[in-house]
Parts: C-alpha cells; structure tokens; sequence
C-alpha cells in the first residue's frame, strides 16, 4: 500500500444524523468508501446504496446440498450397499430417514452461509483490519472518503460538507 | 441517548449511553477477576475433579459400576441427559425463535443464554459417550464410518441415531450462531486493550471493522441462521422424545411426547436462565440490562410452559385410561401411587403447582421469589424424567422381573462431573467473556429520535 493512501473522516455521534449525513454527501457528488459504526444501524444499506446480501441464497444452496447428501447417504447405506429388514419396514423406509435428512440439511446451510460470509467479509483470526478510528467498535459512527476517490472535489470543501452534514470531528487519516 | 417511548417500558434503565454499555460490560473482562470469582471457580473446578473420580472409574471398570439391573437398564445417565439437553434449548429460543418474532428484550440475555445452552449441551453429551463403556470405539457406532465389516452402517431406522445427528448439529450450529454474536464484540474488547490482550481479543474478534457492508452481512447472517435454528431447536427435543415415543414400553409409546417434551425444555431453559442471570446481574452489576421486566417476562414463559407441561401430564393419564391397554393404564397408576410416588409428586408439586404462583405480579417481579422458584422447576425436571425413565421401566410387562433402581456412587459422581463442568465453563465465560452483546443491546438503545434522554 502506498504512503498517501489518504482519507478524510467525519465522526457522527448519532445514527440519524449520520443516515442524513450520508444522503447530503452523496447528493453533493463525493463517493463514500464505507461507513463504520459500533451496531448494526437499521437502513443504512439504502442511504449507502448497497444490494442486498446474497447470503440467503448461498444458505438455500447449501442446504440442498444437504438435502441431497443426507438423502443419497441413507438409501446408499441402507438399501442398497447392505440392506437389512429392521422393524419389518423397506430397505429403503423413506419416512425413517427424515430427521437425519432435516438435521444434515441444517447442518450443512449454516455452515455453508457462516463460511460464505467469513470469505466475503475476510474475517480471519489473523486479519489485519484497517481501523480508521478506535472509537467506532465503541460509541462512535464513522464516515471514511477517500480523497484518491474524490479528486474532483477540494479536500476543503469535502471537509466543509461533512462538518456541515453534522459530523462532530473531521479527521485525516492514512494508513501505511 | 436513550429513548423513552410513552407506551413501552424503556429495555435498558439508567439512561445509559452507548459509551456506558460499552464500559459496563467491557469492564468485567478487563478487570482482575475478584475474590468472589476465584472462590466461586474454584468450587466449580472442585466439583469437576471430585466427579471426575467417578467418570475414571466409569471408564475403567465399565457401566457395571452404575446402579442399573436388568429391569432398569436406563436411569441416571439418560435421565441426566434429557435435562441437560432440555436446559440447552432455552439459549437457541431466546436467540433464534424471539428474534423471528423481534422481541428486542432478548438483546440483553442472549449472549449468556447461548453461552448456557452450549455448555449445558457438552454436559449432556457425557452421558451417551459415557454409557458407550469404551467412548474410543464410539465413533464407530454414532457415526456412519467405513469399517472392516463390510462396511456395516449405523442403522439409520434408530431413533439414538437421530439423537446423535440432532444434538450435534444443534451443538455446532448453536455455537457459530453463538461465536457470529461475539466477533463485534470481541472487536469491542480489543480496540480497549493494549498488548497481550489486544492480540489475543484481535485474533478472537477475525478483523471485525464494523463496516456497513459487514454489518448487513451480519444481519444477514443472523436472521438466516435464526430461522435455520428454530425449527432446529424445535426438531432436537422432538427427537430425543423419539427415543422413547417409538418404542413400545407402557409410559413411553405416546404420541404427545414430542410437543411436550420441547415446552418441558423450555420450561426447564428458562429456568436456569433465571437462576444464572440473576446471580450475574447482581455480581455484575449488571441491574440496568436485566431487568425487573427481564425478568417478569421469562417468569411468563415459565407459567406458559409449565402449564402445557402440566397439560401434557393429566392428557397422558386420560390417554391411558382411554386407550384400554392395561399395561399402559397399570404404568400410569403405579407412577402416582406406586414404589415411586414419591418422585412423581416431587414433579408434579415442582412443575406444574409452584409455577403457577407467578400469575401473582408481586412473585414473578420478586427476585428472590423467582431465584427460589427457578431452582424448584429444575428440581421439578430432573423428577420429570426420572419418573418417565425409571418408573416406566421398573415394573415392565413381566411382573417376576419387576425391581427397584438405586443409584451407585458412580452415578451420584458423574452427575456431579457434569454440575462441575457446567459452572466452571460458565465462570470461564463470565471472566473472559462479553456477558451481554453490547452490539446489539446499543442497537436497541435508540428505536426513535424524537424523545432522547441525554
């Protein structure tokens, strides 16, 4: 990473001043890199114009996965590579077989989606994450620009903005 | 900052702010664990070591050393293990099932809750690993592996196989919802900390930013694995009722089982939910996140809950009688009046009778009144199976085999192992531990800009 990776960011001390704050910047034309708040602030994702998580969709997937899995293991197993009468029922007693079916197609949709969002999100033990202010896993909503982003636009007057949006503090910040 | 709506009970009192959440959780890890705490663990871990005698013992001579006969070939060990499974499905309730229904009050006992149900699930897995006699060999016979005879599967018509797929998957799938929960706040812990602590929390929280697009995610994830855990932790006790319902023994082959069981483990969850939060809060002091009406709220559960158990009770003896099968109507009599009265009196009197005093406001907002009551309905539980377990086996159709169960030391100890375990695990959590989920309890601070107490 180069040396004058820059950003400039204001710090909002409540959510519906920054959800305001975030509408005013994006309508005076700056592009915001991410907004980094200590909780999940209801509707965010529309100001910012973010798409919805596909998320849900790896999880159905996953889950069919599972489904299909649970269900070939048993009518392998038990039908077909060593059938036995147990209880008098079928080799293949379909309705015996559901509970394992249920529970490996949960097993297997959590995990899948859970392993889905650690990839998207690189959330990794070993993850050096770029932390533009302490505060923000505490009590404070931060929004980050990159100036890179934004050279059409004087650093000034994107200062001026923020701190007009209601931003309490502007800062800058690099990383290295 | 927070907000008082003019109809609604504020969830946080004390008008905290969201630095004070951060600060009154945060502190208690960071702090050096008291006088109290270490006393408190180390009796936990004194108990493990005491219980672990009769777990070796177990291991080394085998289930002989258990108190089980021909007659009674279950006892203790499943009995102790449907309670302990029925305590671990209060967590996934609170977390899974009220936040489909967006009951924002479980914001500030989830975390605990979770982190019970995990434990109180490890404890309940000792005893089908334990009454296994040789646990090495143990995958062989859960698990559907290949092995030297043929490959001879596991039977997958076998309602203790369910059992195996159920708890585990209920087990692993709480613990990721469970860990999700704790990356922000574990992001929380390390951007306070400095050195060892700092590392070590920044390795636990994954590099959680708290970015918008991964708090969507989050959220994402969260509702996608709530409505994935609520049918889960409805099918769990569901199944271990199976273990019972689908056999053919007077007491057990009943189809209400399932609904009953899973409003008994409620019931039994959020009753020693009770009986550790309160403890918690208090030593805590953690009075402004659990609240009165916390509090008053589970004790309503615990009144619905045990009323449907208490249902379920006198349906099974109607059912027996209407049914015409002697042998059944013979089980259900002998469970009132026979050898075991005692234990099905215990039950009833503990399960069904005492929780109906929190229809009284004044007892179901008292602290004490429902610490003391919290403990009766575990007790209550316990009785539950036992009574359904023993006094259904005892007096089976052969009268000429008929016997009474008396437990051994070993069974005394191994169920002391698994109280040592469970508490010196949940004091572990509570020193290392984020005990409440400051993310979400900040989320809830402020539903409403318009009336802010600064």
């Amino acid at each position: 990473m180069e040396r004058d990776t820059h950003f400039v960011t204001g710090v909002y001390e409540d959510e519906d001043v920054l959800l305001h704050a975030i509408k005013e910047v994006r309508s005076s034309g700056i592009k915001i890199h991410e907004v980094y708040s200590p909780y999940p602030v209801h509707g965010i994702d529309d100001y910012l114009g973010y798409k919805r998580s596909k998320l849900p969709i790896a999880a159905f997937l996953f889950g069919l996965l599972g489904t299909t899995l649970a269900l070939t293991m048993q009518y392998y197993m038990m039908a077909f590579d060593w059938p036995m009468i147990i209880g008098g029922k079928d080799y293949g007693a379909f309705p015996d077989f559901i509970p394992v079916t249920f529970e490996l197609t949960v097993l297997l949709a959590s995990f899948g989606m859970v392993g889905v969002f650690m990839v998207s999100t690189d959330l990794k033990p070993w993850a050096q994450p770029r932390i533009f202010d302490l505060r923000i896993t505490d009590d404070k909503h931060v929004m980050a620009i990159d100036i890179a982003n934004n050279s059409a636009i004087e650093l000034a007057k994107i200062e001026e903005i923020l701190k007009s949006s209601g931003a309490s503090e502007v800062n800058k910040k690099s990383f290295e | 900052m927070q907000v008082t709506s003019s109809i609604r009970e504020p969830l946080v009192t004390g008008g905290k702010s969201y630095h004070d959440v951060t600060h009154d959780v945060s502190r208690h890890v960071e702090a050096k664990p008291n006088i109290r705490w270490f006393l408190a663990f180390l009796t936990s871990a004194g108990v493990l070591a005491l219980g672990s005698i009769a777990v070796v013992a177990t291991l080394w001579e085998g289930i002989g050393m258990w108190g089980l006969n021909k007659t009674v070939g279950w006892a203790w060990d499943i009995t102790n293990f449907v309670w302990w499974v029925g305590i671990g499905h209060a967590g996934t309730l609170i977390s899974a099932v009220l936040l489909l229904f967006r009951q924002k009050w479980r914001t500030s006992i989830n975390r605990a809750a979770e982190a019970m149900t995990i434990f109180a699930v490890i404890c309940a897995a000792m005893f089908p690993v334990l009454h296994m006699g040789r646990p090495w060999l143990g995958a062989y016979w859960a698990l559907p592996l290949p092995n030297v005879f043929g490959s001879l599967w596991v039977n997958f018509n076998s309602p203790l196989l369910w059992d195996v797929f159920a708890i585990s998957t209920y087990f692993s799938v709480s613990l990721v919802f469970w860990y999700i929960g704790l990356i922000p706040d574990f992001a929380t812990i390390r951007d306070r900390a400095t050195g060892l602590r700092k590392i070590i929390y920044g390795a636990l929280s994954f590099g959680w930013d708290g970015a918008a697009k991964s708090w969507s995610r989050y959220e994402s994830v969260s509702l996608i694995l709530a409505g994935l855990a609520t049918p889960l932790v409805l099918s769990v006790h569901t199944i271990v009722s199976f273990d019972f319902a689908t056999s053919v023994i007077p007491g057990w082959h009943t189809t209400i089982f399932p609904p009953y069981f899973v409003a008994g483990a409620i019931f039994s969850g959020f009753a020693m939910v009770l009986s550790l939060m309160i403890v918690t809060r208090k030593v805590y002091s953690l009075e402004d996140y659990i609240t009165i009406g916390h509090i008053e709220l589970m004790n309503i559960v615990i009144i619905i809950t045990g009323s449907i158990v208490g249902i379920a009770y006198i349906t099974e003896f109607f059912m027996a009688w209407y049914s015409g099968v002697e042998a059944e109507q013979y089980a259900f009599i002998n469970r009132a009046t026979g050898p075991y009265w005692w234990a099905y009196w215990s039950m009833m009197t503990c399960n069904v009778i005492s929780p109906q005093l929190f229809w009284f406001k004044k007892i179901r907002t008292s602290i004490v009144a429902t610490f003391v009551l919290s403990i009766v309905v575990n007790i209550g539980m316990w009785f539950e199976r036992f009574v359904i377990i023993v006094t259904s086996l005892h007096r089976d159709y052969l009268p000429s085999s008929w016997a009474m169960f008396y437990p051994t030391w070993a069974d005394v100890g191994v169920y002391l192992f698994t109280f040592g375990l469970f508490f010196t695990l949940f004091f572990l959590f509570a020193k290392f531990f984020p005990v409440i989920n400051m993310a979400e309890v900040k989320a809830v601070l402020k539903s409403s800009s318009e009336k802010v107490n600064k």
